[in-house]
């Protein structure tokens, strides 16, 4: 699985950092991965980060995780902050990216960056909480777009952010990578609004 | 007798729902009328995004189709 396909990962909290995870244990093992932020003991509830991480940007502590799954996975890093002018260039080889930042307008402005430079995309809305997992749901919202989650879910309204329920929408967002990173619909999608 | 002049009208289609909205209207009147925040969206018409820059001066043209996707906060 995987083979020559590479897959971008913007922002390394609680969705991108599972979402690599199940790529690379899943074959995917050509990743590119992009953060500022470092860990902190907040992250451990919820990241693919263990303590041992703790003060750690987290662009080496992932790489770290997928090396010790991995040996042989290839993980570029980038340890600075995503925008208009520089995701497009640090996602230039990518297949597909995902969008896994936190802030709405940060989110608005990615995906806006890198459909218009013409990827494909997998994004993440609506995931906090600890709501029903079944309203998580991958759906087709625009040509290149796809948007993971359950639309509503804001972490500003309900406050935090459960593990469990993070990791149902990061699986969805590591299938739809994986089925597009290789040229294939994501099944199991829902078509528009 | 006095004639009121009402502007024709173009029909857009916004994620699924169709919308009747004076001649000249931008999509920022749109979006804004629709309620959506214009900093936490991406827009796409007839298959091409939209850049919200440029949303203020771009004029919806009839039959146009738009999809805007609402974002959330988590991650």
């Amino acid at each position: 699985m995987g083979r020559g396909v590479r897959i971008g990962i913007a922002g390394l909290g609680g969705m991108g950092s599972n979402v690599a995870v199940m790529l690379v244990r899943s074959g995917f093992r050509d990743l590119v991965v992009a953060d500022f932020d470092t860990v902190d003991e907040s992250n451990i509830a919820r990241q693919a980060y263990l303590p041992c991480h703790l003060g750690m940007s987290k662009t080496d502590a992932l790489a770290s995780v997928l090396h010790d799954i991995d040996p042989g996975a290839s993980v570029e890093v980038h340890d600075t902050r995503l925008d208009a002018s520089n995701a497009a260039g640090i996602f230039s080889a990518c297949d597909v990216v995902c969008e896994a930042l936190d802030d709405p307008e940060s989110k608005a402005m990615l995906v806006e960056t890198l459909l218009e430079a013409g990827f494909t995309v997998v994004a993440c809305s609506g995931m906090a909480g600890d709501g029903d997992a079944n309203s998580i749901v991958t759906r087709r919202a625009m040509g290149r777009l796809w948007v993971c989650g359950d639309g509503v879910s804001d972490v500003a309204s309900e406050g935090r952010l459960n593990a469990a329920r993070v990791s149902v929408c990061a699986g969805h967002m590591a299938l739809a990578a994986m089925h597009l990173a290789q040229g294939e619909e994501p099944r199991f999608c829902i078509q528009g609004d | 007798m006095r004639m009121v002049m009402e502007s024709p009208c173009v029909a857009v289609t916004v994620n699924g729902k169709v919308i009747e909205v004076p001649e000249g209207t931008t999509l920022a009147d749109l979006l804004g009328s629709e309620g959506y925040d214009r900093s936490r969206i991406a827009v796409e018409v007839d298959g091409d995004i939209c850049p919200r820059a440029d949303l203020g001066s771009r004029v919806i043209r009839g039959g146009e189709t738009v999809e805007v996707v609402s974002f959330v906060g988590g991650g």
